[in-house]
């Protein structure tokens, strides 16, 4: 049972096109399950009644609780404009948490991890920067943007506790470039123990390619259009390389959530 | 409560409801969602006989109410889903049909040959909408001399029921539907998805890495009643209609066009427990309108004056 056809908007924040929503999830008194959500999943979001369009849309977990979950996403096409119009109180088709989200296992504490997110790719950072420091890591989020607005939840990984650097691709706020450059100085600065990355394919390729210069575990959050989110259409693959056989990999059920060195770039 | 079990002559169905090959993965994904045994069965997912990798992403392009795939038939072969997945499936009390696919006359007989000797598979799907299986990428669907060939071969080969599922890309889909007849079918399955393609203009190109993909979903479906309609006055066997059902009343439309069971597709992805909201929302419609058999609405299509 993960499957909440009626998810009420308890909370929305907007800031242009990035819109933050907190659902209730309350499970039936009869269900023996808990929510369970992990930091990396994702929800299949059902944008409206009809048929078009017709296909949920995969949405990050910000983060969750016994009770509700958070997506943050920002207006990228037909689905999310019309998600971005549904107020509080109105109530949304959701699936999940789907996916197998990064891979905390092991030792944390005292650990020193470096969490990359840029633009809408930060979605999933905060539930797992806040998670790592309650594991006991020490955690430096490097949020990247085009432009300021394009960082307008960095106020909260403050709030949270979380060390922040901020990079913007044309300097209006931070370091003045890429995050990517900013990560590359980062390292420099201090190797840390382990690399977590969502943001766009180029700037996760680049991060990848540091990673495998110096040698860091890394994880990184794939992307992609879905058709179900569940591992039943088998639409959402990327190759992807284990035991060093490679093959097409669903990103839903497998992923979304790879190690770095496992991801075949080039192979679209 | 209307009673709505159905006789297919060769197999007796709980309800009419089965799910369609490849929307339904390998049955296994949807346990966490719905209830297997609420379904009249399920097809698996269409097997070769080995492993097979598909096609290279973009495999899924959404366009007017519809979806486009070129998944390109990746799997994990029959002997990994006679071992990893049939004992999980055979728990459940529903019907398993397996989809069967080749590259060659040959490979047909040998998954059939495999599952033969497999306990819990309940009748054959058989894919001869699959590429590649004749000269340049034609199946043989789309030829009535090639169905029938096929299907005769596969099912002096088959130890159960076999079904042949055609290809809604033919002119005359009455010639195709007789020639799997006349081969010996013990029924019809009918749509498959609609040859295809989408364009990205900034790009300039397609938006499948394979070019051409399979449209399914409600875009379809009134091409799907239509080619139901027209084969269920042509042929004897039994059809199983599908094409775009999402609802409880788009299944009954199928089987008033002379559908005696019907297939959910696309439907499954949008909402993973369709199949058994859809045979809830069936047995309304007979209870609010008195039916005591679903199975008597079959073919009723009143098209005189």
């Amino acid at each position: 049972m993960k499957h909440f056809p009626s998810a009420k908007i308890i909370r929305k924040q907007s800031w242009g096109d990035y819109h933050l929503f907190r659902f209730e999830t309350v499970l039936p008194a009869s269900s023996a399950e808990t929510i369970e959500a992990k930091p990396g999943q994702f929800v299949m979001v059902r944008v409206n009644e009809g048929y078009q369009p017709l296909l949920r849309r995969p949405i990050s977990l910000h983060n969750a609780g016994e009770d509700w979950l958070e997506i943050f996403f920002k207006v990228a096409g037909e689905g999310t404009a019309l998600l971005a119009k549904k107020r509080e109180g109105e109530t949304i088709d959701i699936l999940g948490p789907l996916g197998r989200g990064f891979d905390l296992s092991g030792e944390w504490k005292g650990k020193s991890v470096y969490l990359v997110g840029g633009g809408r790719g930060i979605a999933p950072i905060y539930f797992l920067g806040c998670t790592l420091q309650s594991l006991g890591a020490e955690v430096k989020i490097l949020y990247g943007g085009r432009t300021e607005d394009e960082l307008p939840i960095r106020g909260k990984f403050t709030i949270a506790g979380l060390v922040t650097v901020c990079a913007t691709d044309d300097g209006s706020y931070g370091f003045a470039g890429f995050v990517t450059d900013l990560l590359d100085r980062e390292i420099e600065a201090g190797r840390p123990d382990g690399l977590f990355v969502c943001g766009p394919d180029l700037m996760m390729q680049k991060c990848a390619a540091l990673a495998a210069q110096h040698g860091l575990p890394t994880q990184i959050s794939l992307e992609s259009m879905m058709g179900c989110g569940f591992g039943a259409c088998w639409g959402c693959v990327k190759r992807i390389k284990q035991a060093g056989h490679s093959n097409w990999r669903k990103i839903c059920e497998d992923g979304p959530v790879f190690k770095a060195e496992e991801i075949i770039w080039d192979e679209a | 409560m209307a009673d709505l079990s159905t006789d297919l002559g060769f197999l007796k169905l709980r309800n009419p409801v089965l799910t369609a090959s490849g929307t339904f993965g390998y049955g296994t994904e949807f346990i966490p969602f719905m209830e297997l045994s609420a379904i009249g069965g399920l097809v698996v997912k269409g097997l070769y006989y080995g492993p097979r990798e598909g096609n290279r992403p973009p495999r899924l392009v959404e366009t007017a109410s519809g979806l486009i795939n070129a998944i390109g038939l990746q799997g994990v072969g029959v002997e990994h889903f006679a071992m990893d997945v049939l004992p999980k499936l055979r728990r459940f009390d529903t019907q398993i049909w397996v989809n069967i696919c080749g590259s060659d006359e040959d490979e047909y007989l040998r998954v059939i040959d495999f599952l033969n000797r497999q306990e819990g598979v309940a009748a054959y799907e058989l894919n001869i909408s699959c590429p590649n299986v004749r000269q340049n990428g034609l199946c043989p669907a789309l030829n009535s001399r090639w169905t029938f060939d096929l299907v005769r071969a596969a099912k002096a080969e088959s130890r159960r029921p076999l079904i042949a599922k055609l290809s809604p890309n033919v002119t005359n889909i009455i010639e195709i539907a007789r020639a799997a007849e006349d081969g010996g079918a013990d029924g019809i399955s009918l749509i498959n998805t609609l040859l295809a393609m989408a364009v990205d203009i900034e790009t300039r190109r397609p938006k499948l890495s394979n070019i051409f993909g399979g449209l399914s979903g409600p875009a379809i479906k009134p091409i799907a009643l239509r080619m139901v309609y027209q084969v269920a006055q042509a042929v004897k066997i039994p059809i199983i209609g599908m094409g775009g059902i999402m609802t409880g009343r788009d299944a009954l439309e199928f089987l008033l066009v002379g559908a005696k069971a019907v297939q959910v597709g696309t439907a499954n992805f949008v909402d993973p427990a369709a199949s058994v909201r859809i045979v809830h929302e069936m047995e309304d419609f007979c209870d609010a309108h008195g039916l005591i058999r679903v199975a008597d609405l079959v073919g009723t299509l009143q098209t005189g004056l």
